[in-house]
């Protein structure tokens, strides 16, 4: 309790009651997080579509409108400069949602295309309602959302604006996202809180959110990598390779930042990393700690970490030298310093390398969701 | 199939080289430049009747040896009224220092035993360097990664070179290399005339002056420059600067280059990722194995690429090459024959009293000013030879500095104003030019850049100054002449070594495109 943090300019809660309480929030019944500090930024014009395709990995013209992609963008070399979330509003209107700010780049990248740019941080609030009970929440408030699939979104009116709801979320559970101007937001979060008081509903901090995230396998910017434009040392940054992203590349759109140098780094597989889901035994936080081989050779390192109250496991992400990830993860160790009563105890705990999402329930993608 | 083995843009002097090397190496190659006349800066008009001006360029001094044999620019009609011509620093009073030979090897007028033997010391030195970073105009500048396919060997000789210097030599020549050139004159002559001189010279063509940092570098540059064999050479081509551009299209001719001129390039065709050819403004659209740019790499990239072939961080790259111009360009038409104070005509007159003068030139630049009193390069091709001019009449043509790239007054009023200072500083030299002038023709920087696409009206396509010299030339990424877009390179002046008619980029260039082809 009473435990804050900055992020992008604003301070935020990490805790506002209890950080295993408003965990189960998400995981039982239904949570509201304020998502306001993420980074907005509007794309419109005539050549949006080629200009995200320009920008970012994955295909920005063929997403639909009304629809939400996950998307990531590099530098020339290649290497992650962020990951967020791509929203169609329009045929020629975007929003894309991350974690950094990168609006010079985004304007650079803009020369010679028929777009706007512009940040609208302040002029989207946005709340994140997430839980298996959070479509009954919503319901509940008038909204309804049971025909409304994954990665697609809903208008509706509300408090005379306009509310957006998109079925996305950063849990890995039943969940959802909403978009209002700011002059609305406390009402809204108001009539939430209302509607939701007989599912319990809880507002979260980072703290529960981060436990979920990290059992959905989910990474962070400036946790589980380095944007290329802030690392300093050389070799921090990471490719879309080595951060388990290429799947979304689409090699056949035409050119996009950073594609010569992937394909370069394809052909030749030259990626030196991999990012790989770890079960640890025991249940220490192993967050931070370095990997070995053979508990002799240092082969990588623990980027989020925490026990797992779903899956009732020790799970980490961590990033891995190739081919520790794969033909030589057999024999993998963490190195784990343990405080106990006032001594350090050296650990050396055995890791598995595991599939992610570590916890991937069934109601997440239910269409129409359970009516829990 | 396509309908070329290369395909040049732009017919100037690199263009022209490049074409015939790769011609004389046996591949179908085709020019194309977008002014009906090919040859670039080195073209002469015929502004006004009766006469012939050279259009940018009027003097030689870095003409590559290799493009000067292998094109046979001797049998194709080149010849030279001479190969060193003097230089004459114009003084006020009439008390003219003329320089002949290589650099200035012999000085005559009035100016103290001292001054003459410190200058000996000084040119010796520097034209040793010079002869030192000469061989590395003929090659592709190194780059600092594995495979990228360097001339070790020839690396190493030139770096024994270097040291061959001596201890000490080697010493001063680290000392100096990255020194401004005033501090030099300063340390080691006394007259204001010659300081002046040598000053001006450093910085003809830059967008820096005489105290800038690094600036010395450039007047090593200059030095570096030879004539048929002859380093540190000031030549004349006979009949006028466009004999040049005349014998490198007969040598391209007779090598077989096919040569196409009026014909505008609005883009370079880009497929999966491969420069397959080029569309002309009239639609036509002709395809190459390899497409090869010998225009400036900004318009290469941002506007015949475009940025969509382009990465970001590639495209600011290109968009943030300096390149400023400085330099003005003056021809007049003379009804007589103007008088310098007795200055001999057949010579190189330059009016640039002292090294105070030159930079106080330039630091008007620095606001989008126009100098008061700009500093200059005069020659009066009609002097030399007949032919430029009706009988009795003269032809003259000045480069003069520094003229704003940028006027911050607007460009109509800034070209009025700099030939106003322009002519009034002639008049001081020469007595009653004025009433002499028939016509008049005056270039600020941005009418270069409009008539020539030089981007802001700078003559080497980007700055020459230390930081985008050599394999940082214009930035490192395409310094070694290809691109990341695999079919396309470039062999313009914006690459090493840079502008100045000497035909080597785009020889270099050519070079590499044969060795990779090969590898």
């Amino acid at each position: 309790m009473n435990k804050w943090a900055a992020w992008g300019g604003y301070t935020t809660a990490l805790e506002l009651s209890d950080g295993e309480m408003e965990y189960s929030a998400i995981r039982n019944s239904a949570s509201l997080y304020d998502l306001c500090p993420m980074v907005k930024y509007r794309i419109s014009g005539a050549d949006a579509g080629a200009y995200l395709n320009r920008l970012t990995i994955r295909n920005a013209a063929i997403l639909a409108v009304g629809s939400v992609h996950y998307t990531a963008w590099c530098d020339d070399e290649g290497k992650l400069l962020d990951d967020g979330t791509l929203f169609r509003w329009a045929d020629t209107e975007y929003m894309l949602c991350c974690q950094e700010r990168h609006l010079p780049w985004l304007l650079d990248t803009a020369a010679g295309f028929d777009v706007a740019v512009a940040e609208i941080t302040e002029e989207i609030a946005a709340l994140s309602l997430q839980g298996p009970c959070s479509a009954s929440v919503l319901n509940a408030a008038g909204f309804d959302v049971k025909a409304l699939k994954p990665f697609r979104m809903a208008r509706f009116a509300f408090d005379g604006g306009e509310l957006t709801v998109s079925r996305t979320g950063f849990t890995g559970d039943l969940g959802y996202e909403l978009w209002i101007a700011p002059d609305h937001a406390v009402s809204l979060w108001d009539k939430l809180m209302e509607a939701g008081a007989p599912w319990g509903i809880r507002p979260i901090g980072t703290h529960a959110l981060d436990t979920a995230r990290i059992e959905a396998g989910f990474i962070v910017a400036n946790a589980d990598f380095i944007p290329a434009h802030q690392a300093l040392r050389e070799d921090r940054v990471r490719s879309p390779f080595e951060m388990a992203l290429d799947w979304m590349i689409d090699w056949d759109k035409g050119h996009f930042n950073g594609r010569r140098a992937l394909v370069a780094e394809r052909n030749g597989s030259t990626s030196k990393w991999a990012l790989v889901g770890l079960d640890i035994d025991s249940n220490v936080s192993t967050e931070g700690s370095i990997i070995y081989h053979d508990k002799k050779r240092e082969v990588g390192h623990i980027t989020a970490a925490t026990w797992s109250p779903a899956t009732k496991r020790n799970i980490a992400i961590a990033q891995l030298l190739r081919p520790y990830h794969d033909q030589k993860s057999d024999n993998l160790w963490v190195e784990v310093y343990a405080l106990r009563e006032l001594q350090y105890a050296k650990l050396m705990l055995r890791a598995k390398v595991t599939p992610r999402p570590f916890f991937n329930p069934a109601r997440r993608r239910a269409t129409p969701p359970g009516n829990y | 199939m396509p309908s070329f083995d290369a395909i040049v843009i732009g017919g100037g002097t690199n263009g022209l080289a490049c074409a015939t090397r790769l011609a004389q190496a046996g591949q179908r190659v085709l020019v194309i430049e977008g002014r009906d006349k090919l040859g670039g800066s080195t073209a002469e008009t015929d502004p006004w009747p009766g006469y012939r001006s050279p259009c940018l360029s009027h003097l030689l001094t870095h003409l590559d040896p290799r493009v000067e044999t292998q094109m046979k620019l001797a049998d194709h009609g080149l010849s030279f009224v001479d190969r060193n011509i003097p230089s004459t620093a114009l003084a006020l009073d009439g008390n003219h220092l003329v320089l002949t030979g290589a650099a200035g090897d012999t000085i005559s007028g009035l100016i103290s035993d001292a001054d003459r033997t410190a200058w000996q010391g000084l040119r010796k030195r520097l034209m040793g360097f010079a002869g030192a970073l000469a061989p590395f105009r003929a090659m592709t500048p190194p780059r600092l990664a594995k495979e990228s396919g360097n001339q070790y060997l020839k690396l190493a000789q030139l770096g024994l070179g270097l040291r061959r210097l001596g201890r000490d030599e080697f010493r001063e020549f680290l000392r100096l290399a990255l020194i401004n050139i005033a501090d030099v004159l300063e340390d080691d002559l006394a007259d204001d005339r010659l300081r002046g001189l040598v000053a001006f010279d450093t910085v003809l063509g830059a967008w820096m002056g005489p105290r800038s940092p690094n600036s010395l570098f450039l007047y090593l540059n200059r030095l570096s420059g030879e004539i048929s064999g002859k380093r540190g050479a000031t030549a004349l081509p006979r009949s006028g600067m466009g004999s040049v551009a005349t014998a490198m299209i007969q040598s391209a001719k007779t090598a077989g280059v096919e040569l196409k001129s009026g014909a505008m390039v609005e883009r370079i065709i880009v497929e999966n990722d491969r420069a397959t050819g080029v569309a002309l403004a009239s639609g036509e659209e002709i395809s190459a194995t390899t497409v090869i740019s010998a225009i400036n790499p900004k318009t290469t990239f941002l506007d015949l690429v475009g940025p969509r072939h382009i990465d970001t961080g590639f495209a600011n790259r290109t968009r943030n090459i300096r390149s400023r111009g400085g330099a003005a360009k003056l021809h007049l038409a003379l009804k007589g024959t103007p008088d310098f104070r007795g200055a001999n005509l057949r010579s190189r007159l330059v009016i640039a009293p002292s090294i105070r003068s030159v930079e106080d030139a330039f630091n008007a630049v620095k606001y989008g000013e126009v100098p008061t009193r700009p500093v200059m390069e005069i020659i009066l091709p009609s002097a030399f030879e007949a032919g430029h001019a009706p009988d009795g009449h003269h032809v003259l043509s000045a480069i003069v500095q520094f003229a704003p790239h940028e006027p911050k007054d607007g460009k109509e009023s800034a070209r009025n104003a700099m030939l106003e200072n322009t002519l009034s500083v002639l008049e001081d030299h020469a007595p009653g030019i004025r009433a002499l002038i028939e016509h008049s023709d005056f270039l600020m920087p941005y009418d270069i850049e409009d008539r020539y696409g030089m981007a802001g009206g700078n003559w080497h396509h980007g700055e020459l100054a230390v930081e985008q010299m050599l394999f940082l030339r214009p930035f490192p990424a395409v310094a070694q002449y290809s691109t990341p877009i695999a079919g396309l390179w470039l062999a313009g002046a914006g690459n090493h070594p840079g502008g100045g008619v000497s035909g080597a980029p785009g020889w270099n260039a050519a070079e590499r495109i044969l060795s990779r082809g090969r590898s």
